[in-house]
């Protein structure tokens, strides 16, 4: 990519092993993200392929003990996370990097009060008294539309719906007005009606904030209609990256034509999810020397096995690891999803 | 909140009841007639049958309990055979060091062993963690005496710090009191100590994998604060618990120490009673280790209540 210029968050050559001597893990192999200011970029892959483990890398919270993380690069608006001393980590975490989870049901700690939780982290990073932390989280819960905010301050988690509950993280992701929010599956867990939603009102608080998204995802539906850009992540790697309309319109990865192939035509209707593509995700312990997606590629070569494939640009702002993306592109072009985004 | 206090104590008034039973019937589960029993041994026919009337000894068994019920609500328990002073009298001047020796060693207890299994937690595995639940093992495994003696040996015989033995009630001052009960507060502690840190640890180290403690860790809060305020909260049902039931084992605890550092307590009072035979004595005191312990028991049920609010329902 040429034009990055100034991205709020600017991951490059990102690697994390897991383990030692016999059992390793390597979950993550070279990965450059880049997020600029005030887009949603949606990171996308099957179950186990490394999203979460990127998004934990990125806030420093992967478990020292176990984890090996090397990088050329992670900064946050030019403030450098990959060698920050855990106390400056501390105090970007959940001040300049908001972040929410999978799973709502049990992100929120069960014996304190959802208003209490959003007022600790306004404490903790703003330094304010008691009573302005507990007025920026009624706020914070108007803000994102709890009904009878003021009420449901003082309510514990397990009085709340999973909807409810999602809402109440994405008020304290964003109580101290961080400049990128990282979602993990924000709405995997949730009912299909509460799904849309919790993404209408992130689609509409990145346009109210003027915040950066780096939005984790199985489904190209969401990505489809709340997304800018796009990374698609196989096996740690990143595979191909580029603006929703550009990949969706000229793919160029057989794993991406696998993910559109998914979808279902009409392109932008949800439940849709990633795991009809034959085969399974190969072991990470030993990468081999090729591209990972080989096996289960329906355009593979024998070159293909050859080594990691270079990157190559199928269009400007386009990147793709894949030494046949015409062959992928050419057999795609007339199917109904391409051409719609086309 | 108020209707869960109320089930709380409701619940507590059959326990009393069936402890009552248990303690009445003590003197007439043991073999023999109870008005000599209870006369001692050198009572004169004329006295036994005194004694038979005056205890109802000659009514049905249903009615001498309700007699007996209806005078221990009022706290009469009756005399002592040995020195023929009203139980309740006796319970009451020697109340006060069973009182500070058990609440000092609980506060004790509490201060060591939360912050020690939460602190082993958080560093599971590694030395700090590996010499804690040591030092518990060792609590665990030794009885009180042996570390009473040793800790007299210690700091009373060798490097005369605290006395040796003995308690100064607290209307000499409450600095006097203290530094009496040290030694037999501080081997108490060790021993219950070490059951709570390990349950401690073991719920601690549950909570903190736990998806709302990677919540606290994304929020960038420290390490004391998601430690003791999210995972040590969140857990504070199975440690309360666990302090409970320590308590009940503590009481034994409270009767050996007393013996062995010849404090004047109710401990103290039920071991003379038990040699003696002296039954309304050994009655008495059993009744108010059961309140007791009832009363904790509420403070443990009203205290889940506080810290968890899935329980108040
Ligand atoms: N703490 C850890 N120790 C060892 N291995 C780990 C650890 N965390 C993740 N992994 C491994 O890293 C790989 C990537 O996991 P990750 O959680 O990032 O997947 P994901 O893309 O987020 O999947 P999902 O969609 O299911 O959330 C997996 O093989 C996983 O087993
Ligand atoms: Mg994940």
């Amino acid at each position: 990519m040429t034009n990055d210029s100034d991205p709020i968050l600017d991951v490059a050559g990102l690697s994390v092993r897991f383990g030692a001597r016999t059992e390793r893990v390597q979950a993550l192999d070279d990965v450059d993200i880049q997020v600029r200011r005030g887009e949603i970029l949606a990171l996308v892959g099957e179950s186990g392929c490394g999203k979460s483990v990127t998004a934990m890398a990125i806030l420093g919270l992967l478990p020292k003990r176990t984890a090996r993380i090397d990088a050329r690069r992670i900064t946050l608006g030019g403030t450098d996370l990959h060698g920050a001393s855990d106390r400056s980590l501390r105090r970007i975490r959940g001040n300049r990097i908001g972040m929410i989870f999978q799973d709502p049901m049990t992100s929120l700690n069960p014996v304190h009060t959802v208003g209490g939780q959003i007022a600790e982290i306004v404490r903790q990073h703003r330094g304010v008294d008691r009573r302005t932390a507990r007025s920026r989280a009624l706020e914070m819960l108007d803000l994102v539309r709890i009904p009878d905010a003021r009420g449901r301050r003082d309510a514990y988690p397990h009085e709340l719906s999973g909807g409810m509950r999602q809402r109440v993280m994405i008020a304290m992701a964003l109580a101290c007005d961080p400049d990128l929010l990282i979602a993990d599956e924000p709405t995997t867990a949730l009912d299909v009606t509460v799904q849309a939603q919790i993404m209408a009102l992130i689609a509409d608080l990145r346009r109210d904030l003027g915040m950066s998204v780096l939005l984790i995802t199985h489904d190209l539906g969401v990505v489809a209609e709340t997304a800018d850009r796009l990374s698609v992540m196989y096996a740690g790697r990143i595979v191909e990256e580029g603006t929703v309309g550009t990949v969706f319109s000229r793919p160029s990865h057989g794993y991406t034509a696998g993910l559109l192939g998914s979808l279902p035509a009409e392109g932008k209707r949800r439940q849709s999810r990633l795991a009809e593509i034959p085969g399974a995700v190969p072991r990470l312990s030993d990468p081999a020397p090729a591209c990972a997606f080989a096996d289960r590629c329906a355009y593979v070569t024998a070159d293909c096995r050859a080594g990691v494939p270079p990157v190559v640009h199928p269009g400007p702002g386009h990147r793709c690891r894949c030494i046949r993306p015409d062959a992928v592109y050419a057999d795609l072009s007339q199917s109904d999803i391409v051409r719609a985004w086309q | 909140m108020l209707r869960y206090a109320a089930q709380r104590i409701l619940a507590g008034i059959p326990i009393l009841l069936l402890v009552s039973l248990f303690i009445f019937s003590l003197v007439h589960l043991t073999p023999g007639d109870p008005a000599l029993l209870l006369a001692g041994d050198n009572a004169s026919p004329a006295q036994v049958d005194e004694i038979r009337a005056r205890l109802n000894l000659d009514q049905p068994l249903w009615r001498q309990f309700a007699l007996w019920f209806g005078d221990a609500i009022r706290l009469d328990l009756g005399n002592s055979i040995y020195s023929g002073k009203p139980v309740t009298e006796l319970i009451g001047q020697r109340v006060e060091p069973t009182l500070v020796l058990s609440t000092v060693t609980l506060i004790l207890t509490v201060l060591i062993a939360v912050p020690l299994g939460a602190v082993s937690a958080w560093r599971a595995n590694t030395i700090v963690d590996r010499l804690a639940m040591g030092f518990a093992v060792i609590g665990f495994s030794v009885p009180v005496f042996a570390i009473a003696y040793v800790l007299v040996y210690l700091f009373a015989v060798r490097w005369g710090v605290f006395p040796v033995q003995g308690y100064k009630p607290l209307d000499e001052g409450m600095l006097a009191t203290l530094h009496s009960v040290t030694l037999p507060s501080v081997s108490l502690a060790l021993v219950f100590a070490a059951l709570i840190a390990r349950v401690t640890r073991a719920s601690v180290l549950d909570a903190l994998n736990e998806n709302y403690i990677r919540t606290a860790h994304a929020k960038g809060l420290g390490a004391p604060r998601i430690l003791f305020w999210h995972a040590l909260k969140s857990v504070g049902v199975p440690v309360v618990t666990v302090i409970g039931i320590g308590f009940a084992t503590l009481i034994g605890g409270v009767v050996v120490t007393e013996s062995v550092f010849n404090i004047p307590g109710i401990g103290r009072l039920t071991v003379d009673a038990i040699t003696r035979r002296d039954y309304p004595v050994i009655q008495g005191s059993i009744l108010f280790f059961s309140a007791m312990l009832i009363l904790i028991n509420l403070v443990v049920d009203l205290s889940y209540a506080a810290i968890d609010p899935r329980v108040r329902g």
